[in-house]
């Protein structure tokens, strides 16, 4: 354990003198003369053994800072070079200057803490301490009067990355309507938050048109088909615009009204959306307005017994017609044999 | 040490000597709560940056700080004065949760979010031109009313109707805080009815007063952990299971559902919790006969019979 820790301790001492050596120097700098300079690399050159071992941990190392995000540049600083060598240019390592009043900072603080357990949260807390440590300070105690809560699926990111890099990709799509899931292949464009659902918009490879996915229904693994800055995002098309009109029921006007007989002190559901209310003795007469007749009868026999369709007929025939067909599938021997077992 | 750990713990010291470089003479114990760390491990931190520098690593190419009881202030940096560049994720990360409060109805301080947010994007370079693009739901007037009762800090009184039970309720509860999750506005609030912390949907609230005494939710009223959702279905509910034809099958996508078993390739077994039988039967009902209960045989009687009363009252009989 404390041998481990020893060894990590001297790996990110290692690293950070790394980073250190090549922010300073304009030359490229080899292999081999890294070896030469950073504590941590020494090793006997002549030894193939060893040279072995030292490459083997340069290469981790380089791994490890590319994984962190720090742009590790490769070159030769002249023709003379024969062995490629490394640097880092500051402008590309540094977080440019950022200046953010206290009222910007309390929200990127907010913003931060949205992600709370969900997908980016580690990210998240990451660039609040980069932009700590460029000065600003940051409120962790802020708070607007509303917040979103954040969640994505797990096909946000793979897609988000494949949109960066510009990577076709494929997954298998579920619709609960239709009855097999199918494979699809996509050259995504974009992924939006549409009404607090998550999709992704692009050219789909097969119907050679522009679609739309919702995350929820992607199943399993999104795989990278493809090699990165394949294709080009048109730039004019506005992704949510296009989600909302294929997602969105277009609105619809309530022409139809309808009078139905509510039960006293029943089926509030029904009532709240009465425009007018007249309490008789069998109940109270209510007045509704409907769009469309089929899907008005469907709710309205969600309450039962509680509510009756007296008019207009359209509404009271649906309604009577859907009891029918409810009533049927539930025939009274059937159901008592089943009370039975 | 799993490399994940040393690779965090990289990131931490490229970044704490700016950090600290901006702040000279902070007290250790508030650093270390800023970066999130222990102050011992920032201790350990800082003992290890001191053996780090320039080529050379003489007296004066070393990093080096002073250390004043428990306040720190760096005096040569190395050439590490500045924080790494936001990472891609990073950038993401910032970028589409700005771009959801920003779009969140009722939000007051929409402006201070907007320039946040380019701000962020510019500093990330080209990485925050993110993919991502954010529309939450409207309802905006409402919720702002909500909002801005719940800052005055008062209890309020409410009509709320509860769609589990279809019942049009009066409340006093104590608001906590205001959300938008699944698409929907909702008030977090102490409900004194209830005695027990509520989320009230926003377009259900069918009214709203003020009351003359301050919100004053008690100590025991904690923030609902919504990291799973906002419907959490509890063991005590009962299971139901239906038997789902295609024209059903979106509940598969709005309720949480336990089990979703396809039978055959047009008909799905579906197992859910449901509030109580009341609120089964009238979603099965709802759901017409392209939906039929498997059990409980309590649910399947109760949707029968609701249908044949119902049909009696059309002066319809069934045989």
């Amino acid at each position: 354990m404390i041998a481990s820790e020893n060894v990590s301790r001297t790996r990110t001492e290692r690293l950070v003198n790394l980073v250190i050596c090549l922010l300073s120097t304009r030359r490229f700098l080899t292999a081999s003369q890294i070896a030469a300079t950073v504590p941590g690399y020494e090793h006997d050159a002549d030894d193939p053994k060893d040279h072995e071992a030292f490459q083997r941990k340069f290469e981790r190392d380089k791994a490890e800072l590319r994984e962190l995000g720090v742009p590790l540049e490769t070159g030769t600083s002249s023709i003379l070079d024969a062995e490629p060598g490394y640097r880092i240019a500051r402008r590309d390592y540094a977080l440019p200057d950022i200046h953010l009043a206290p009222d910007e900072a309390s929200a990127v603080g907010i913003a931060a803490r949205l992600w709370r357990h969900a997908g980016l949260s580690a990210a998240a807390s990451s660039a609040l301490t980069k932009l700590r440590a460029a000065g600003i300070d940051v409120d962790p105690h802020a708070t607007f009067g509303v917040e979103p809560v954040v969640t994505v699926d797990p096909a946000f990111r793979p897609l988000t990355q494949a949109v960066r890099d510009r990577c076709a990709v494929t997954f298998t799509y579920r619709v609960p309507e239709h009855d097999e899931a199918a494979t699809r292949r996509l050259q995504p464009w974009g992924v939006v938050c549409w009404r607090g659902r998550w999709y992704v918009v692009g050219h789909d490879l097969d119907r050679q048109a522009e679609r739309c996915f919702r995350l929820s229904r992607i199943l399993g693994d999104v795989r990278r088909t493809g090699r990165p800055g394949a294709y080009t995002p048109p730039g004019d098309v506005d992704m949510i615009d296009y989600v909302a009109h294929w997602s969105g029921r277009p609105p619809v006007e309530r022409t139809g009204r309808a009078t139905v007989l509510v039960r006293h002190g029943r089926a509030d559901g029904v009532r709240r959306w009465a425009e007018e209310i007249a309490p008789g003795p069998d109940g109270d007469r209510m007045v509704l307005r409907y769009a469309e007749p089929e899907w008005f009868a469907a709710w309205l026999v969600g309450y039962g017994a509680d509510v009756v369709a007296l008019d207009p007929p359209e509404v009271r025939d649906a309604v009577v017609e859907r009891l029918r067909e409810i009533a049927a599938v539930y025939p009274r021997e059937a159901s008592e044999t089943a009370g039975v077992s | 040490m799993p490399p994940a750990a040393s690779a965090d713990r990289l990131g931490r010291l490229l970044n704490l000597v700016p950090y600290l470089l901006a702040r000279p003479g902070i007290r250790i114990a508030e650093a270390a709560g800023d970066l999130g760390v222990t102050e011992r491990q920032l201790r350990e931190d800082l003992e290890l940056l001191w053996m780090c520098g320039l080529p050379g690593y003489g007296p004066g190419d070393l990093i080096d700080m002073a250390i004043d009881g428990d306040q720190v202030t760096i005096t040569y940096d190395a050439g590490i004065d500045r924080p790494l560049r936001l990472t891609p994720d990073e950038a993401l990360a910032l970028a589409v949760a700005l771009r959801m409060l920003a779009e969140t109805p009722g939000l007051a301080d929409r402006a201070a979010v907007q320039s946040a947010l380019a701000k962020v994007e510019s500093a990330a370079g080209g990485l925050a031109d993110s993919p991502v693009a954010v529309r939450l739901p409207g309802n905006a007037d409402r919720l702002d009313t909500v909002r801005s009762a719940v800052e005055r800090r008062k209890a309020l009184h409410i009509t709320y109707y509860a769609a589990t039970r279809d019942e049009t309720t009066e409340r006093v509860v104590d608001p906590m805080r205001v959300l938008v999750a699944e698409g929907h506005g909702y008030l977090e609030a102490w409900c004194r009815r209830a005695g027990a912390v509520r989320l009230f949907r926003v377009d259900r609230i069918d009214g709203m007063t003020e009351l003359d005494e301050p919100a004053a939710p008690p100590p025991q009223a904690q923030p609902v952990d919504l990291s799973d959702g906002v419907f959490l279905p509890t063991p005590d509910q009962p299971l139901i299971t239906l038997r789902v034809g295609r024209s059903g099958r979106w509940i598969t996508e709005y309720y949480p559902c336990e089990r979703v078993v396809e039978e055959s390739p047009e008909l799905w077994l579906v197992s859910l919790r449901a509030a109580d039988l009341g609120w089964a039967r009238r979603l099965v009902l709802g759901l017409g006969p392209d939906v039929t209960v498997v059990s409980p045989d309590a649910l399947a009687e109760a949707v029968r019979d609701q249908a044949e009363v119902a049909l009696a009252a059309y002066g319809v009989e069934v045989d």
